[in-house]
């Protein structure tokens, strides 16, 4: 494995996202000790301490979000896991929700405590079947076994939790948006300031992490925010949950610890390509991250400094493996189309500029693109960036101008001779 | 959805007061899975239950794209199409559903066994292809997959 574990540590079973399971494997045991021994300011020094990244994408300090939250300001709080994960690239909230759906619970209640949160609520995408009933099923043990309700463990601390499934909307991954959904509407994002912390589920301070943020709780609150620092690097403390899919010989979820090199990660614990094809570039976190060459990615160490050193990010961890042979002006096309659908509508440059982006791209595929078509694509993109409320329209200015500054004479040569010089290939060189 | 009433009231139940708005989405997934789509009267319904405005509940069934206002056939197919799957033959498959079925994705065939759908990212990028029929996730599937579900499908 990739480095030290700290989420993915037993072996996945028929039966081990049971309460039972996870019982056995010490589960619930932090909860009843923070209950019994820890004020809720100690709970948040301890993340705070542990230098708790947030796992969804922004890699924003966990603690920081937290210590906005007035724990005496008599209004209620509110805690919801975002279980939304939408980002193509990106399945691996997914692995905590089907198999360690108890230790996010636990999490929760532990961030609940700390941030007095009387109601928190986990919001999962509507498309997620078995997560889902994984999720729900715990809930119902956890409630019958008197870890929510009134008075847990005897301790005088009430939580309860809510399930909450969205409806098929990518925009309700970003946290302002999934409130609005929440709130039971249009999953509109909202203009910040006021930041959710201080205005969010219905006006009051709200703190949305993702899944993967909150699964850490429980472990750092466990064994300490020292013990957490010594995984990881100095400035990227712990690990990371990493989505690998495309041309890759063994897809899946891997924990990979902040520090790891990239390219024994690709070519060892992953397999390396698909048949041994070369490696073209990668979607190093999610499609709104800037593709990195072969070259780019093979001498980085897996944390952000390193990536952002590269002028990428690594996001929310969804990789995607891209083999010499594919076709980066259809790939990008399929991005658009999807940036385009997804688009909620409410700033013109992303409502429009979105469509506007996926028209030119496909008339570059029909063959009737124009020798300005290129220059009109990044001009939009930079139209799009910081110009929205949410980070769509930046994130789709990212993936264009990622692919555009690296891949430029593939769209040329689509454009002069009216077809793909890589047959509009999407497989790679190896067809399944 | 007068008799969906008594569920509606214990999902309030454990929502905290006041979050009447918050039952929108929970409602409309109920009504759906028990009529199939959402019609005018479940609207109206839904307005005089939870108290909120009628222009709520138009947004979001409009907005969502899981929700719908009309009936669609008994398996509902929806292929994935975003970038890994594509990078996994997710294209071809969706041609081959077309062809076999004789519709268009968006269509449902005459018999109203089948609705075909294209989905952007289900999240299930490592086992790529992935084509969800009504609530069921199936990775991982190929030409030869796809024809035996089919199969199995028709004759169910």
């Amino acid at each position: 494995m990739p480095g030290k574990q700290l989420l993915m540590t037993f072996p996945v079973t028929a039966t081990s996202h049971t309460l039972a399971a996870y019982l056995a494997r010490g589960g619930y045991a932090t909860l009843r000790r923070a209950l019994a021994t820890m004020k809720p300011e100690d709970v948040t020094k301890e993340v705070t301490a542990s230098g708790l990244l947030g796992h969804g994408g922004a890699a924003f300090p966990a603690g920081r979000k937290w210590g906005v939250v007035h724990l005496n300001d008599h209004q209620p709080h509110y805690l919801c896991a975002n279980a939304d994960e939408g980002e193509p690239g990106t399945f691996k909230d997914r692995w905590i929700l089907e198999n360690a759906p108890h230790l996010l619970l636990e999490s929760m209640l532990l961030a609940s405590y700390a941030l007095q949160v009387r109601n928190a609520f986990v919001y999962i995408r509507g498309e997620f079947d078995l997560p889902y009933r994984r999720l729900t099923a715990a809930v119902e043990e956890a409630y019958a076994a008197g870890y929510f309700g009134e008075d847990i463990l005897g301790t005088g601390f009430s939580c309860d939790v809510v399930v909450y499934r969205g409806a098929g909307s990518y925009v309700c991954g970003e946290a302002s948006g999934l409130l609005s959904s929440l709130e039971g509407k249009r999953g509109y994002p909202r203009n910040r300031p006021p930041r959710l912390t201080v205005q969010g589920l219905f006006k009051r301070p709200t703190v949305v992490n993702n899944v993967e943020t909150l699964a850490n709780i429980a472990g750092i609150i466990a064994h300490g925010a020292e013990a957490y620092k010594k995984v990881g690097t100095a400035k990227c403390p712990g690990t990371q949950l990493v989505s690998i899919s495309g041309h890759i010989a063994r897809p899946g979820v891997y924990e990979v610890e902040y520090g790891y090199p990239m390219a024994q990660f690709l070519f060892e614990d992953c397999g390396g390509m698909l048949a041994g094809q070369p490696l073209k570039c990668i979607v190093p976190g999610g499609i709104s991250t800037k593709v990195l060459t072969a070259a780019e990615v093979e001498p980085l160490t897996f944390d952000h400094q390193s990536f952002a050193g590269a002028g990428s990010s690594l996001g929310s961890g969804g990789m995607i493996a891209i083999a010499e042979g594919t076709c980066m002006v259809r790939l990008l096309q399929v991005m658009l189309r999807f940036y385009h659908h997804e688009s909620c509508g409410q700033c013109t440059p992303c409502r429009e500029g979105m469509g506007w982006m996926h028209r030119i791209i496909d008339r570059i595929v029909a063959g009737q693109g124009q020798p300005e078509d290129i220059d009109s694509l990044y001009r939009i993109s930079r139209l799009q960036d910081g110009m929205t409320i949410c980070g769509m329209g930046d994130a789709a200015g990212y993936a264009t101008v990622g692919i555009l500054d690296k891949y430029r004479s593939e769209f040329e040569y689509w454009i002069r001779e009216k077809h793909s010089q890589l047959e509009g290939n999407l497989e790679g060189a190896v067809h399944a | 959805m007068k008799h969906l009433i008594p569920e509606f009231e214990k999902l309030k139940a454990r929502f905290p007061a006041g979050f009447e708005s918050s039952l929108v989405l929970p409602c409309v997934r109920r009504i759906q899975e028990d009529r199939g789509f959402v019609a005018d009267a479940d609207i109206d319904g839904l307005v005089d239950y939870l108290g909120v405005p009628r222009i709520q509940i138009e947004e979001v069934l409009s907005y969502y794209t899981q929700f719908r206002r009309k009936a669609i056939g008994r398996w509902h197919l929806q292929a994935c199409r975003n970038v890994t799957c594509s990078m996994r033959s997710a294209e071809r498959l969706i041609d081959h559903l077309s062809q076999r079925l004789g519709v268009a994705p968006g269509q449902t065939t005459p018999d109203g066994v089948f609705t075909l759908s294209t989905a952007e990212c289900l999240g299930s990028c490592g086992t790529a292809p992935v084509v969800m029929v009504n609530d069921a996730y199936h990775e991982n599937m190929s030409v030869e997959k796809l024809d035996r579900l089919l199969d199995e499908l028709q004759g169910s």
